[in-house]
């Protein structure tokens, strides 16, 4: 497209060079400029990025949370291994879904947070911030969802905490849970770590639970037997660090924001693009078939059981075996591969052929989906 | 996906793109792709990469966000931040700027702002809350106003009393017409939107092809649809021929839609002149809701300062609309105004023609940089 610009206006160049400059000078400068809190800043994209950069990063700034990995990990004074901590809030609505609800998700959302580092969840905490009214009945259905979700894991959930808020302060009941685990690989995984050459794996289609979810609000009327993918992802991610181990670059769990948003923080902390292979990315015929009616792509759709992991050429092959093997790992596909240049963007080959620039969500018009 | 995937098939594709490559070699043209459906699906499947380099593709004045002035969004707050009023607007209206920021601005600073995905859905809340006022926000060409027109009427026939419409719908031929009538513009032809025609038919667009000797292809919204609706035009151009016809056969019908249509006449009326977007004001180019519907109108029910606001000095989204100039030529393109902090309409919504070329249309800048062979190509 390019040199028709050039031959229509022999200015264009320099116009996008201009922008480009400007782009890649803030590649590491997120700004804040609104005054209040937004949906957007919680829809996982550049919205959320602009706080935690504009606000909590300054202001808690330290070697462990600076690399905004899904977890920090430290070693414990006269300990010698490696440990993962992490924790996260759940605040999504409706808190019952197709496929799990509000509990479920507490407790696998941690979970995976610890396997992305590369970590074996041992401990889960638990904190309830409940509504005046919020019938009983409801939270024991949620509470025995969690202890479900916890026991099929293999962790227990050990320490906690209560809170009443009065009723119009809170919505029915908001959850967090925190998580400690063992770094079970020697390898340092980070979103800072892809190397040109690289290859992008995914262990299923994408988009299920942000679609579920959309579709459990009353708003929308359409049928159809989609469900929230939620899982606990660490045996997974265990069966991949076993075999090809430190081979494993970086492994992230695409939730809001979904994999457009994942990806393109992978290229801005590792100053690498990557190209994506449009067919080759797993998608349900309904998620697709609903984010066409909707406008929506499914790229920046929320997951909440799905894995990309960035791993070296070589090992490609047996890390997509290996994922294929696991029952989360069934539809598991090789659909990216990391280049040099040029630094910070990641690109999409189009099904019909084409090339486009595959951004960050920038500001989610839903309301808060997970 | 069944009745999608057929028109995303990239080998069918890359050989009209091919036959658009035989049937126009020599010449430079210029089609415009009136709708932001089309602009959306261009950008996000990459067409302009596909189709040969002497095919300029121009983004026109479709996108139903993108038109509003400021003054009426303005207005739209105004009406949003009365006590009492749940406020209902489409997702992508949420974010577009006014004087003084937008709706999403005016819920988080307390309003009730809610988006819906249809006026009956905004209709179904009056009769949950009685008590409240319920406002839906009416933007959009042909293709949402029939929705709004249903709903009016059963509002009507329900004898709602808590609900109304600030009704901003606007009409595309009066808009081609501007841009027709622009003396800083050449065009070869005319990619006609196809959910627009899908509701007026085909015989409006016949004064593009009879009095200023245009072709016009109205065209569906899948890769295949454009790169076939251009294949069409330049094979019009290429035989001397220009007429009004219709890709979309699968969806529109010569006539429209009489029902739709009718729908609209019992409810809505044209307005004298209507502010458009870096435009100005086009006459009879906009609806509002007939006498008869005054109970159900927004705009007699509420205060609304309805005061012009000109557009941001730097912002030239008129051009842009007008297909003057592409969007990297505007001045503040990508620099000063881009998706997360848009100055102009046609960077908020992904059918706007700044924010999809800034989104998709970077690809190659990026690659020519880097020297990187385009893969695929």
């Amino acid at each position: 497209m390019d040199s028709k610009i050039v031959n229509s206006n022999g200015n264009a160049s320099k116009v996008l060079e201009k922008i480009e400059r400007v782009r890649q000078a803030r590649r590491h400068k997120f700004y804040l400029r609104d005054e209040h809190i937004t949906l957007s800043h919680g829809s996982g994209g550049k919205a959320t990025h602009n706080l935690i950069e504009g606000v909590f990063g300054p202001a808690f700034s330290n070697p462990l949370l600076d690399p905004l990995d899904d977890a920090a990990i430290f070693v414990a004074e006269g300990g010698t291994q490696r440990l993962a901590f992490t924790t996260d809030s759940y605040v999504v609505s409706p808190l019952f879904f197709p496929g799990g609800d509000i509990g479920k998700l507490a407790v696998h959302g941690t979970i995976n947070d610890l396997a992305m580092a590369g970590a074996q969840p041992l401990y889960l905490s638990a904190g309830f911030i409940l509504e005046e009214g919020f019938p009983i009945a409801d939270l024991r259905r949620i509470v025995d969802s969690m202890a479900t979700a916890a026991r099929k894991a293999g962790i227990s959930i050990v320490t906690g905490d209560t809170k009443v808020v009065q009723r119009g302060k809170a919505d029915g009941l908001f959850i967090n849970t925190a998580g400690v685990g063992i770094v079970r690989t020697t390898a340092t995984l980070g979103q800072n770590q892809l190397q040109p050459g690289d290859k992008i794996l995914l262990n299923g289609p994408i988009g299920d639970h942000g679609t579920a979810i959309m579709l459990a609000r009353e708003a929308l009327e359409i049928e159809s037997d989609i469900q929230s993918d939620t899982a606990a992802l660490h045996t997974l991610v265990g069966s991949l660090l076993d075999a090809v181990g430190s081979r494993v670059h970086c492994l992230k769990d695409p939730t809001r924001g979904g994999v457009a948003t994942s990806l393109n923080e992978m290229v801005i902390a590792s100053e690498v693009a990557i190209v994506l292979d449009e067919p080759a990315i797993p998608v349900r015929p309904q998620v697709r078939g609903i984010c066409e009616i909707l406008g929506l792509d499914p790229l920046t759709i929320a997951n909440e059981g799905k894995l990309l992991a960035v791993v070296a050429p070589e090992a490609a092959d047996t890390a997509l075996g290996t994922l294929r093997m696991h029952p989360l790992g069934r539809a598991a596909a090789i659909f990216g591969t990391v280049q040099a240049e040029p630094a910070a963007m990641v690109f999409l080959n189009t099904d019909i052929g084409g090339k486009r620039v595959l951004d960050m969500l920038v500001g989610d018009p839903l309301p808060r989906i997970c | 996906m069944k009745f999608v995937d057929e028109y995303r098939d990239a080998a069918l594709i890359s050989r009209i793109a091919a036959e658009i490559a035989r049937l126009s070699e020599g010449q430079h043209l210029k089609f415009m792709e009136v709708c932001g459906g089309h602009t959306h699906t261009i950008y996000k499947h990459g067409i302009e990469d596909i189709l040969p380099r002497n095919i300029d593709l121009v983004h026109g004045p479709g996108c139903p966000v993108c038109v509003l002035p400021m003054g009426r969004v303005d207005d739209a707050i105004a009406i949003a931040r009365t006590d009492g009023v749940i406020f209902t607007t489409f997702g992508d209206m949420m974010r577009v700027p006014g004087s003084q920021g937008s709706l999403l601005d005016a819920k988080a600073d307390g309003a009730d702002v809610r988006f819906v995905y249809s006026p009956l859905d905004a209709l179904k809340l009056a009769r949950q809350y009685p008590d409240r006022e319920v406002v839906f926000f009416a933007i959009g060409f042909e293709t949402t106003a029939p929705s709004t027109a249903v709903t009016l009427l059963r509002a009507q026939a329900e004898g709602s009393k808590n609900f109304s419409v600030f009704c901003n719908h606007v009409t595309i031929i009066p808009a081609i017409k501007a841009i027709l009538d622009s003396p800083d513009l050449r065009l070869d032809g005319f990619v006609g939107p196809g959910h627009v025609s899908m509701v007026i038919g085909m015989r409006p667009y016949t004064f593009i092809a009879r009095d200023h000797r245009k072709p016009v292809v109205i065209s569906g919204f899948e890769p295949l649809d454009i790169v076939q609706s251009v294949s069409m035009l330049v094979k019009q151009i290429s035989e001397g021929r220009a007429e009004v016809e219709n890709q979309y056969a699968r969806v529109v019908r010569p006539e429209g839609n009489v029902r739709a249509l009718q729908a609209m006449a019992r409810t809505m009326e044209l307005r004298p002149f209507f502010e458009w977007r870096g435009m100005g004001f086009i006459t009879q180019s906009a609806l509002k809701l007939r006498p008869d519907f005054a109970a159900w109108d927004a705009e007699l029910r509420f205060e609304v300062p309805g005061i012009r606001v000109a557009d941001p000095k730097a912002c030239q989204c008129g051009e842009v609309l007008k297909g003057v100039i592409k969007p990297w030529e505007c001045k503040v393109f990508g620099t000063a105004c881009t998706p997360e902090t848009p100055i102009g309409t046609c960077m908020v919504s992904s059918e706007g023609a700044c924010a999809a070329y800034y989104n998709y249309g970077r690809f190659s800048m990026a690659a020519e940089r880097a020297n990187l062979p385009l893969i695929n190509a």
